[in-house]
């Protein structure tokens, strides 16, 4: 234990309690809208006004999680099977790139990452029916396996980014250190690199998790109403007319449950020193 | 022993001189991702660029050739004005925002206080919200008559009171809240992994020295900042630039054109208006701005790391 | 050579095993499909209809028309492909993909008129209905003019399923002093006047206005032209017959512009139900918006004709502002025979009874009898025989979308600058551009 840790033990310092202060007030700031929502998602349709969004509901009632359960539970099942795999792969090619642009530094590397960067900007909405396109002619258009395979291509930007600036804080020497130890690239990748990867996974995995789990745009799109994902049931609690905030709320609380379980047992992963084994000397 | 992140030089091979396929599993490891890149972005992106010099105007396509008249028309619109000058301006307050939140919350939780698992998820739980849903609540929120203000009068704190969304002058400052609200709980993940990655050797090594926490956080730790600060501006610039489903539920752009955005208009043209053309001219400007902007910044901090 | 899988291996076999099973599965299903398409009298194969009715009293009178189509064809798979979004924007925004890609639904809503003919059967996309029209004997059953609305030259593209009206004007009868309440002079005068006795009687914003999204107050606009220049005025504006840059337009603009004086301050930031919602709380007296205002005020409880009441929005007396849902035919429609079973029972008596009560519309069809509605809907119905029809553009029906997003955009910045001469003259541009 670092001497620092055990010197700011005392839970009553002035620092200390600046902190404590300081944290409860972000947690302020972002817990008052979850307040809102769930507040709204256990009141009726008739209480419902955008006049009283603090008050609390005078007679409290699931009747909005029911429904949103009915509607969202039919297409939980397609969201899964969209997103585990989209993130895996992703982040298990994000991890290779970002291997390769950090540590093997051929001609061309940095443009190569430029390039593979620029490619987070380009705006979904104009390049929907080139995607629809390519992917009829390769009989992926409709279903779930196109849906992972855009995803898995969109998300290798955003992923190489996170891992090479992961690792391009690892020490050449300790990769010289394998090299001259005989390992081959992959080799050097999976016993040197991998074991110490954990933070970065973490953070790739917060992101892709939610952000294809959340993603209403492609979703509805690139499937038919068989396969839709769970986003485009969420989409449609909101109906088109009149509109039943509190459903769309309970919707809205139980669709983040999976990427918050998520969060849950990933931070975990948070921890202090990972690299410091990776130092030698 | 200088641990810092550096740009290594180039590894060297094994110097045993016997020929290996090994050097080239780097390029077979990279390679399909180059591959699906090329295709499902930069041919994408040609195609855009194509259909920002056609007159497409309807559901069939039409590529007969309108030069550059769709970019001279689209800079004349009032619009389309509003939008870029929105997107700057959004952009530089959220980026500040979400990183000024992110870094100070991950610094607040790296303090080893009890609970930090807790608020950890707190601050992250924003990121899993539905946008859909985001933009209503923070609708009401900024709804002048009913909203934050009137939580505001309850505790005395009335100055901070303002007509949010309903005046164009303030708009952009409520979307510019709820969409940090959403997004600084990743930066602040981005900046913990950061700050737990630094090996607690090296803040020792300082005190050892005699440097005071003041100075190891200034000297030591802000500098090893670098990288991830890097990573959260593109990411949070990518998302700033394409924001839609916020900006759709919140305000519509409105009031006026007020937190219009291009990726909103970009929509409403293609979608709505059935104006293809326009539609992808938007498209290629928002990429000539990321190109001017972002590329720059990107290759000069490349350099830098470089120099270290 | 080791027999022994590595882990890569493993992964790698299983994954092109799953990934061929799936794609396989789903051809498999496609050939199945495929060969089922000879139609029997219970029908087989499947019905896809796209729609953005996902929730609520929409979702509701769709199910009732399935139902009904059930019955009757029994054999049939029907598949809802709706997808919310106010208004469709999402579902037309998968609709365009989707018709592009060459993957059309078998049926899909759209407003009748300008959205449909100017999109899609401007790029040839559709079927026309003109056959079915005739079979079916609709000439008889639906007034002229709203087939004039559905079609183009001598054929017909689409069949109105219902019909909302625009110009509306709903009151909170308890807070309305006599001067709002019907059988007095409808007009827009006496209108703002009466705005004007309820103001100073206390009643902050007794207009209540939802403008997020700008349409509401296009709707505004298209009633003020009707009251000021009247039906056949206002017609004109799409046929060449009137122009934009006529003084009834500025005059529409103007009256807008006093009306913004009586509205609630937050209106950018709320739509048009929390609007209708503060009609309910008392704190407006009216509002002016399509008959939907009735689904939301009978959904919190309220009774038609003794809390609320709704007539013609104010000077727009004998005219009837038209938003209506209809159903066409795409070109290569996966199971065009039963796509076309589907249009029969869209524009059928049994189908237009079951499916307006729920929506809250009234028919199309002039034979469904009355009584199965409320009362604010039965005396729609009657005025609906009489009335002139009259295309609305903030609902796709007078012009292309083009021109109303554009109407839309601008409205969003006159309520902003209350510019008259120059957001008429920039309506006017928008006119020459996309509706010549």
């Amino acid at each position: 234990m670092s001497t620092a840790a055990a010197v700011a033990r005392s839970p009553f310092r002035p620092a200390r309690l600046i902190t404590y202060a300081l944290l409860l007030l972000v947690a302020a700031f972002y817990l008052l809208p979850i307040y809102v929502i769930a507040v709204t998602a256990f009141k009726s349709f008739i209480e419902v006004s955008h006049t009283t969004p603090w008050q609390l509901p005078s007679a409290p009632s699931i009747d909005a999680f029911g429904n949103a359960f009915t509607t969202l539970a039919p297409s939980f099942f397609n969201s899964v099977l969209l997103v585990v795999p989209a993130t895996l792969l992703s982040a298990l090619l994000g991890s290779l790139n970002g291997y390769v642009l950090s540590k093997w530094r051929f001609r061309g590397a940095d443009l190569v990452f430029t390039l593979l960067l620029f490619g987070m900007f380009i705006p979904y909405q104009s390049i929907l029916l080139p995607l629809v396109l390519v992917l009829q002619k390769i009989q992926l258009y409709g279903g779930i396996p196109g849906l992972i395979l855009t995803h898995v291509v969109y998300g290798i930007p955003i992923t190489t980014l996170i891992f090479r600036n992961y690792y391009a804080a690892v020490p050449t020497e300790v990769i010289e250190a394998a090299r001259i130890d005989g390992a081959s690239v992959l080799g050097i990748y999976r016993h040197v690199l991998l074991p110490i990867s954990m933070p970065g996974f973490v953070v790739v995995l917060i992101w892709q998790f939610t952000s294809i789990w959340n993603e209403f745009l492609f979703a509805v799109t690139l499937t038919l109403p068989d396969q839709w994902p769970i986003t485009v049931a969420l989409n449609g609690l909101a109906g088109s007319l009149l509109a039943h905030y509190e459903i769309q709320m309970a919707g809205a609380l139980l669709t983040a449950l999976p990427p918050l379980v998520i969060y849950i047992v990933l931070g975990r992963y948070f921890i202090r020193g990972l690299l410091a084994g990776a130092l030698k000397g | 022993m200088a641990v810092a992140a550096t740009r290594e030089r180039p590894i060297r091979g094994r110097s045993l001189g016997s020929f290996s396929w090994d050097r080239f599993t780097p390029f077979f490891l990279i390679a399909p991702s180059i591959v699906l890149i090329a295709i499902f972005v930069y041919a994408f992106i040609g195609y855009t660029a194509f259909i920002s010099t056609t007159k497409w105007y309807g559901i069939a396509p039409d590529y007969t050739s309108a030069g550059l008249t769709e970019y001279i028309d689209l800079f004349g619109l009032p619009r389309f004005q509003a939008d870029v000058s929105n997107t700057i301006e959004f952009t530089i307050l959220f980026l500040i925002a979400c990183i000024l939140l992110g870094f100070g919350s991950a610094v607040l939780l790296d303090q080893h206080v009890r609970g930090t698992i807790f608020f950890q998820n707190i601050f992250l739980f924003p990121l899993a919200i539905s946008f859909v849903v985001t933009g209503t609540v923070w609708r009401w929120i900024f709804n002048p008559n009913f909203g934050i203000n009137l939580l505001l009068e309850d505790v005395h704190l009335d100055f901070l009171k303002s007509p949010w969304l309903a005046d164009t002058r303030t708009a952009l400052y409520g979307l510019v809240i709820a969409a940090a609200w959403q997004m600084s709980g990743f930066c602040m993940a981005m900046f913990l992994a950061g700050l737990r990655a630094i090996p607690d050797e090296l803040r020792e090594a300082a005190r050892v020295d005699g440097a005071s926490e003041g100075r190891i956080f200034l000297r030591v730790i802000l500098p090893l900042m670098r990288p991830i600060t890097l990573s959260a501006i593109i990411i949070l610039g990518h998302i700033s630039l394409k924001i839609f489903d916020l900006v759709y539920v919140m305000t519509f752009g409105g009031p006026g054109y007020a937190t219009d955005m291009p990726s909103l208009y970009m929509w409403v043209a293609v979608f709505r208006q059935n104006l293809y053309g326009r539609g992808a001219a938007i498209a290629m400007v928002l990429l000539i701005m990321v190109a001017l902007l972002i590329v720059p910044y990107l290759v000069w901090s490349l350099r830098s790391e470089d120099e270290r | 050579m080791s027999s022994k899988w590595t882990r890569r291996q493993f992964v790698k076999t299983t994954g092109t095993a799953a990934g061929a099973l799936v794609l396989g599965g789903a051809f498999a299903e496609f050939l199945a499909a495929c060969a089922s398409s000879s139609p029997t009298t219970s029908g087989s194969g499947s019905l896809e209809i796209f729609s953005w009715w996902t929730a609520g009293g929409e979702a509701d009178g769709l199910a009732e028309m399935f139902k009904i189509y059930q019955q009757k064809y029994p054999g049939v798979k029907i598949v809802n492909a709706a997808v919310a979004g106010g208004a469709g924007s999402n579902a037309k925004a998968v609709l365009a993909t989707r018709m592009q890609g060459g993957k059309p639904p078998d049926s899909f809503q759209v407003h009748a008129g300008q959205e449909l003919i100017s999109t899609w059967v401007k790029a040839d996309k559709m079927e026309p209905i003109t056959s079915i029209w005739n079979s079916e004997g609709w000439d008889s059953v639906i007034p002229k003019d709203l087939k004039t609305i559905v079609s183009k030259g001598s054929d017909v593209w689409s069949v109105p399923v219902n019909v909302h009206r625009g110009n509306a004007l709903w009151v909170n009868l308890a807070k309305a002093g006599s001067s709002i309440t019907p059988g007095t002079g409808n007009n827009l005068d006496a209108f703002l006047s009466a705005l004007g006795k309820a103001k100073s009687a206390g009643i902050q914003a007794p207009l209540a206005l939802g403008s997020k999204g700008n349409w509401q107050v296009t709707m505004l606009l298209e009633n003020n032209i009707v009251a000021v220049g009247g039906a056949e005025f206002y017609r004109g504006l799409f046929n060449g017959k009137s122009g934009w840059t006529d003084n009834n337009v500025k005059s529409a603009l103007t009256y807008i512009k006093s009306m913004l004086n009586y509205v609630n301050s937050d209106h950018t930031t709320i739509d048009w139900d929390q609007a209708a919602g503060r009609v309910q709380a008392g704190t407006s007296v009216g509002t002016i918006m399509g008959d939907w205002a009735k689904g939301y005020f009978t959904a919190n409880n309220w009774k038609p004709d003794t809390d609320f009441t709704g007539i013609a929005s104010p000077g727009t007396e004998k005219t009837y502002m038209i938003v209506c849902d209809t159903f066409g035919l795409p070109k290569g429609a996966p199971d065009r025979d039963n796509a076309i079973n589907w249009i029969k029972v869209c524009g059928s008596e049994a189908g237009q009874a079951a499916f307006n009560p729920k929506k809250g519309s009234i028919p199309a069809r002039t034979d469904v009898p009355a009584s199965i509605f409320d009362s604010i809907a039965q005396k729609f119905i009657a005025e609906f025989k009489t009335d002139s029809l009259t295309p609305s553009i903030a609902h796709g029906s007078a012009a292309p979308e083009a021109f109303a997003s554009g109407v839309n955009d601008e409205m969003g910045q006159f309520v902003q600058k209350k510019d008259v001469n120059a957001s008429a003259s920039n309506i006017a541009k928008l006119a020459d551009q996309y509706l010549k």
